[in-house]
């Protein structure tokens, strides 16, 4: 027993060594880690944003690679675990490593001191720190296409078309329910900001991890205060608990806007029939009406390649892992035109990610045209457009019910950022970068 | 067992209860303006917390049968019943109709009980009962890996037809009536239905007598000729159709995936409240804990900063506890030197 | 052979009652410590350094703590996550109130106000006791973590509820926290600290306290009536339990992850260090370093295998069989030693003594 334990110890200790230590395959391949989750409680919102991240991998890799230059991309389950996510970053970061997509706010934070010290950029897409799009003080973060400031404003700017103008908002009550955690108490600030500017009375309803009690939450909304409209930052099984609550105290669905991470199909199927008219927010396309997408369709599931079951591309998870995968290449693409077509380092791809502009020409090229909206990178500006639009539930599909609305970045969020960055600039004793 | 007698003082003392926590609000309303009372609503919360109370004893239940015959704490009670609901939910999903998927899924669960007696009971008998517990939560990894190995981890619908829509009830007395979640009242009569087998089962067949007997005293069972082994077989197979049962309301509630697991420590303050080893505690337990904390987050809650229903079981539980150690109707402690 | 202790004769009571009494666990403890402390830094790697080492030794020091109370005391908490909070956000408050404060003394103020915290929660147990305390202590698990999580204050008002390590040094030039430091920096920091500490354990449950923990551990009507108070005795093992712990959250939130939320101290952090105590052994301070070992490798080794076995298999398909053969494994050792590897040990020490001879 004691021998057999130390020989299985010994042993153990010598494939974890050689599994980390080994240098990593020749540098021909442009390498992309992924945290992703496909364990835990939030594993069924994790898979399908893998699974397209993944099929957009193999799609190009299928066309050639990135001017010839193959993608060779490695995940690690982090079971949307933060210590879990720290130990993958380590185990999976390399100076060659072209981007880390945390894909959970909370590793997020854990991560962009590490990663900047490392030199790899972090692409947070849709969630994150805020503050890490001044570009300033986060050179190694980047947060577009939207962070959860604008989610925030894009969807008040909604309501108040709805209502009837900004001025319409006086006296209304909003109520924000709320994942208790990082991720769910972004958009506070700026929902306070905006509750003082336009008179708005904004309740807030937070939700204990996972999120299937919301029972009381609900009662209060739906039987006592009665907002005019409710905001969700939800995730994982808390979005359909919620779905389902507000349909139990008879809340209007189409009253009930969620941030972009709360607007998927496995976040109102479900609820089946009580979700329809439920809305959310989001930046990108939904199904398979793309030429990329169709490609992946056509390169990677039909050649039996896919990660994932077919049915599932286009769903508004998987097309957003699609358009994280899109962000990184054409970054790689953009870092490849400054310093040669081959393999790069991170720090090589973080220009890259600082010079990007995906313009309508080169959407048309990506076969992403209609998916989403033109993004331009500046060295101080990591957000981009900030852009996202509304779409609603209609019990089969998602049907976009807005146009893309702009959030007011210039005159409220970006301020806010870069305060909000300058304050974590004195807290850790960094000397903001000049952009000029 | 309880005498008949001994429920006579829950009937006064119960809507006093009720009826002076509601008089302390109405006071602090009329002292607080902030502070929203109505009695309707105070009525609505309450129901809405009893309904939710007797789901959690559902859960609960499961917990007490066990260690009523064994003495285990059984931390894998909520991967249980993730792993029953994902069963009968991925026989559904095959076309199965779902009495039939009920009927199977059951029939899955006693097969892990005689396997968990098998493997993980029989070589630990007479071990420390932390020893025990730990291994319960050794299975309860392995039912979570297993359950999401077989079936994935994607969100599964669960319907069996339970009707959802919102019911008011008594609009005559309170104005707007009283909102009661039609899915919450099937759910709670199920549990209760489902207690009053339990009940039956325990008091008038043979092997639910060997079972008490069991629960009573190991050793003596054992002379008298009764076969532990198979009495822990079956009390962990009823353990396990329980934890399918309360595996399917909340499924239905919320779509069967991982986090189900997670309602077991929703179980565990309404278990110290009622105490390990009894059923009826169990309930009175979970409509106190359900009640309790529904009540405590929509009045007080907004005072300090919401989402206190977590920690507000546990409180209220340890409040019980400081009178009496053993939980309201558990077994008393007698310590000998 | 080389192990024997024949001809060691201890002429006075200090050398009776020393820790380690034979002369070849002293120069094995030394090596050891030796290549610790100078061979791991220059040979490991930062990814053993930064994501099992560190950690290894802040857990090592949380299963300490919950050993002298579960192990030593006969407490059963669940509540260690909430304490390991404590610590983390009262070093934070300290750290960011008093810049000029020495870290060190910062954790171990930390420590104490944990200590506090854990008096407080540990006042039910006078009456509660076995699985009624333990989740009685879920109370405190949920009630800390909640405070942490709702009052802004705890975070200065960070809008996001995450705290970040400010950077400080140990000694001038050497940071130990924040950006600049480097894993090798903390690794020997941690070692030296925890090092320090494990013989302040290791002391206390050999003088009059630690006995008198153990009197009640092992049944606490008789303990009363022989003379020790179980007032006196099961709070001072809540409140120097909780100091251990307290320090050992403080660790994990400014050495180990460097920012950190009130939720990762949730309940699995509690399991996670329990699992520690249970599998390491009860009641031994080894056992906690050994316990800490198995359990942050064990799920890494495993994972980190099957990629190695198979590259092309899916990270869902990794987790689920790492549940399950961490689940497995739990179980089986329970079965094969009730004790722990701390008693493996000391089975593997008794043999060693007799070894190559029979008699």
């Amino acid at each position: 027993m004691k021998l057999k334990t130390l020989g299985l110890a010994a042993a153990g200790a010598a494939v974890l060594f050689a599994a980390t230590v080994l240098p990593a395959t020749a540098q021909e391949k442009q390498f992309v880690p992924g945290l992703m989750y496909r364990s835990g409680p939030y594993a069924p919102n994790g898979v399908p944003f893998a699974n397209g991240l993944a099929d957009y991998f193999k799609m190009v890799n299928a066309k050639g690679g990135i001017n010839g230059v193959q993608i060779e991309y490695e995940e690690c389950d982090t079971a949307y675990n933060n210590d879990r996510g720290v130990e993958c970053y380590e185990r999976l970061k390399k100076p060659g490593a072209a981007a880390i997509t945390p894909l959970s706010t909370g590793i997020t934070y854990a991560l962009i001191d590490r990663a900047t010290a490392d030199k790899i950029p972090v692409l947070s897409m849709g969630y994150g720190r805020t503050a890490g799009s001044d570009g300033t003080v986060f050179p190694y973060v980047f947060t577009l296409p939207a962070t959860y400031w604008s989610g925030a404003d894009v969807i008040v700017n909604h309501i108040a078309q709805n209502e009837g103008g900004y001025d319409k908002l006086k006296g209304k009550k909003i109520a924000l329910v709320y994942h208790d955690s990082a991720y769910g108490k972004e958009p506070i600030g700026t929902l306070e900001a905006l509750a003082a500017a336009h008179g708005f009375e904004l309740s807030l309803f937070p939700v204990a991890h996972p999120g299937l009690e919301q029972k009381a939450t609900w009662l209060q909304i739906g039987r006592q205060l009665r907002p005019d409209w409710v905001l969700m930052w939800g995730w994982g099984v808390m979005n359909s608990t919620a779905i389902k609550e507000a349909a139990a105290v008879a809340y209007p669905m189409d009253h009930f806007i969620g941030i972009w991470w709360s607007g998927s199909e496995q976040d109102v199927t479900p609820a089946g029939d009580q979700a329809k008219g439920y809305k959310s927010a989001n930046f990108h396309g939904t199904g398979t009406d793309y030429p990329a997408i169709k490609d992946i369709i056509k390169l990677v599931q039909d050649a039996g390649n896919g990660t994932g079951p077919r049915d599932e591309v286009g769903t508004v998870l998987y097309n957003r892992g699609v358009m994280n995968g899109a962000i990184i290449v054409e970054a790689i693409r953009t870092a490849q035109d400054k310093y040669g077509k081959k393999a790069l380092l991170g720090e090589q791809i973080r220009d890259g990610f600082e010079a990007l502009n995906i313009d309508a020409a080169r959407l048309e090229a990506m076969g992403l045209t209609g998916f989403m909206e033109p993004i331009k990178i500046t060295c101080a500006d990591h957000e981009g457009t900030g852009r996202a639009f509304i779409q609603q539930w209609d019990g089969k599909g998602w049907n976009k019910v807005s146009d893309w609305i702009e959030p007011n970045r210039a005159g409220l969020l970006r301020p806010m950022i870069v305060e909000a960055a300058a304050a974590y600039a004195a807290e850790k004793g960094i000397k903001a970068r000049d952009c000029k | 067992m309880t005498a008949p007698r001994a429920f006579l003082p829950w009937l006064i003392a119960v809507p006093v209860a009720i009826g002076s926590i509601g008089l302390l609000f109405q006071l602090l309303g009329g002292l607080v303006p902030s502070f929203f009372f109505a009695w309707g609503y105070y009525f609505e919360v309450l129901i809405a917390g009893l309904l939710q109370g007797v789901m959690y004893s559902l859960v609960a239940l499961g917990f007490v049968l066990i260690f009523k015959a064994s003495s285990i704490f059984n931390f894998a009670q909520g991967s249980m019943a993730l792993f029953a609901a994902l069963t009968m939910v991925g026989f559904m999903e095959m076309g199965v109709w779902w009495p039939f998927a009920f009927i199977i899924s059951a029939g899955v669960m006693v097969l892990v009980a005689v396997v968990i007696e098998r493997v993980v009971l029989r070589p630990l008998v007479n071990q420390d009962h932390i020893i025990l517990f730990m291994a319960t939560i050794g299975i309860f990894y392995i039912l979570d890996g297993l359950g999401q190995m077989l079936w994935g981890s994607d969100v599964k619908v669960l319907d069996i037809g339970i009707p959802r829509d919102p019911m008011f009830a008594l609009g005559a007395i309170f104005e707007g009536g009283i909102l009661i979640n039609q899915y919450d009242f099937v759910a709670a009569l199920t549990g209760g239905v489902l207690v009053a087998v339990l009940a039956v089962f325990f008091q008038y067949t043979r092997t639910g007598r060997a079972l008490r007997a069991v629960a009573d005293d190991h050793q003596a069972a054992l002379s008298v000729g009764i076969p532990l082994k198979t009495i822990w077989v079956i009390v962990w197979s009823v353990a396990g159709i329980v934890a399918l049962v309360a595996g399917i309301i909340w499924g239905g509630k919320a779509g069967v995936q991982f986090s189900l697991a997670l309602i077991a420590l929703k179980a565990l303050p309404v278990l110290i409240l009622g105490g390990f080893t009894s059923i009826p505690g169990a309930i009175i337990g979970g409509l106190i804990i359900g009640a309790g904390e529904q009540v405590a987050e929509v009045f007080l809650g907004h005072f300090v900063g919401g989402a206190i229903q977590d920690w507000f079981a546990y409180m209220l539980a340890l409040v019980f506890l400081v009178f009496r150690p053993q939980g309201l109707f558990g077994e008393r402690i007698i310590e000998r030197v | 052979m080389l192990y024997r202790e024949a001809g060691q004769f201890k002429t006075d009571y200090a050398a009776d009652q020393a820790i380690f009494p034979i002369l070849q666990d002293r120069i094995f403890l030394g090596l050891f410590l030796l290549l610790a402390l100078v061979a791991v830094p220059l040979l490991a790697n930062e990814y053993w350094l930064s994501t099992i080492l560190i950690p290894f030794l802040v857990f090592s020091l949380a299963a300490i703590g919950l050993n002298l109370l579960t192990g030593y005391c006969g407490q059963l908490s669940l509540g260690t996550g909430g304490f390991m909070a404590c610590g983390a956000f009262f070093a934070f408050k300290l750290a960011t109130a008093f810049p000029d404060l020495h870290i060190a003394v910062v954790f171990l103020l930390a420590g104490v106000g944990t200590a506090g915290v854990g008096i407080l929660f540990g006042i039910p147990s006078l009456r509660i006791k076995g699985f009624y305390l333990a989740v009685a202590t879920l109370a405190a698990q949920f009630f800390l973590v909640w405070v942490f999580n709702k009052f802004p204050w705890w975070v200065n008002y960070s809008s996001s509820g995450v705290i970040s390590a400010p950077a400080r040094e140990i000694v001038p030039g050497f940071f130990i926290t924040g950006t600049q430091a480097s894993p090798v920096t903390k690794y020997v920091f941690l070692l030296v600290f925890v090092a320090i500490l494990a013989l302040v354990a290791k002391n206390l449950v050999r003088g009059k306290m630690g006995r008198s923990w153990m009197a009640i551990r092992d049944m606490d009507i008789a303990a009363e009536i022989v003379g020790i108070r179980p007032l006196h005795a099961k709070l001072s093992a809540f409140a120097i339990s909780s100091f251990f712990i307290g320090i050992a959250g403080a660790l994990w939130a400014f050495i180990y992850t460097g920012s950190v939320e009130a939720l990762a101290f949730q309940i699995d952090r509690s399991f996670q260090v329990l699992f520690m105590i249970i599998i390491g052994g009860l009641g031994s301070i080894l056992g906690s370093f050994l316990g800490a070992a198995f359990i942050v490798l064990l799920p890494i080794f495993l994972n980190n295998t099957m990629l190695a076995v198979d590259p092309s298999i899916s990270t869902a398909i990794v987790s689920h069989i790492e549940f399950m053969i961490f689940g497995a494994l739990i179980i089986l050792f329970l079965i094969v030693e009730p004790h722990g590897l701390a008693r493996l040990w000391q089975i593997t020490k008794e043999k060693l003594r007799l070894w190559p001879f029979p008699y």
